[in-house]
């Protein structure tokens, strides 16, 4: 079990290897990229922050939730925090079962989850010069540079 | 009482701080707090229907009660994976 927010790249062998098991016969493991265009817009790069304490104990929630939904051997989630250029692993979640479908349905729950409920926000540094945070269902102004 | 609230992404942008010392009366709610955050940043009250709350990093709704000398997290809708 690995749940961690990190500065750094994602070592996305080291998160698969936390879920392997022997006792295993499926791992799963999904990945969040960085995407180049949203809504027809270009994305240069990103930049994400999280309220600390409160995005790990939510991480740490939804692990102990879909170990009480589904029967899951190892369960790790690990989101990147701070600038990220395109392509860049934002967000690895890996997940082992004994068969494969509550793998598959706890990773596709656990990202659904983290998109409602972790306090996580990214910030869209768009290719022509304006960043703006992204808040669905909110219309937010372009930040100025520096902030 | 004095209510500090820790603000992220576009309440701290359009406040220009991450942290706001609020002035509330005793038994405000978190719905009372919302008011006065609106109040004292109007940049900000356009915003703040969708914006969640936390009391010591766990949700909390618009009924709960401040306790004093507590730290409240302003929420904006979040945006990670």
């Amino acid at each position: 079990m690995m749940i961690e927010l990190t500065h750094n790249p994602i070592d996305v062998a080291r998160v698969l290897a936390s879920a392997e098991s022997r006792s295993a016969g499926a791992v799963v493991l999904f990945l969040g990229t960085t995407r180049e265009e949203s809504e027809g817009r270009r994305t240069a790069s990103l930049d994400y922050e999280c309220y600390p304490e409160m995005a790990e104990s939510e991480l740490s929630r939804l692990e102990k939730e879909a170990r009480q939904r589904w029967s899951l051997i190892e369960c790790s989630v690990v989101h990147r925090l701070g600038h990220l250029e395109i392509g860049e692993v934002s967000v690895a979640i890996a997940v082992s079962s004994a068969h494969r479908q509550p793998a598959f349905e706890a990773g596709q729950w656990i990202i659904d989850r983290i998109k409602h409920v972790v306090p996580i926000w990214k910030r869209e540094n768009w290719a022509d010069g304006e960043s703006q945070w992204v808040h669905p269902g909110l219309e937010t102004p372009p930040t100025t540079a520096g902030e | 009482m004095r209510t500090s609230v820790r603000l992220f992404a576009v309440a701290r942008q359009i406040a220009g701080c991450d942290r706001v010392e609020l002035e509330l009366p005793e038994h405000a709610t978190i719905g009372d707090l919302r008011q006065q955050l609106g109040r004292d940043i109007p940049a900000l009250s356009g915003l703040l229907g969708p914006m969640l709350f936390a009391l010591d990093a766990r949700y909390v709704n618009d009924a709960s009660l401040v306790p004093p000398n507590a730290e409240i997290a302003c929420i904006p809708p979040v945006s990670g994976g």
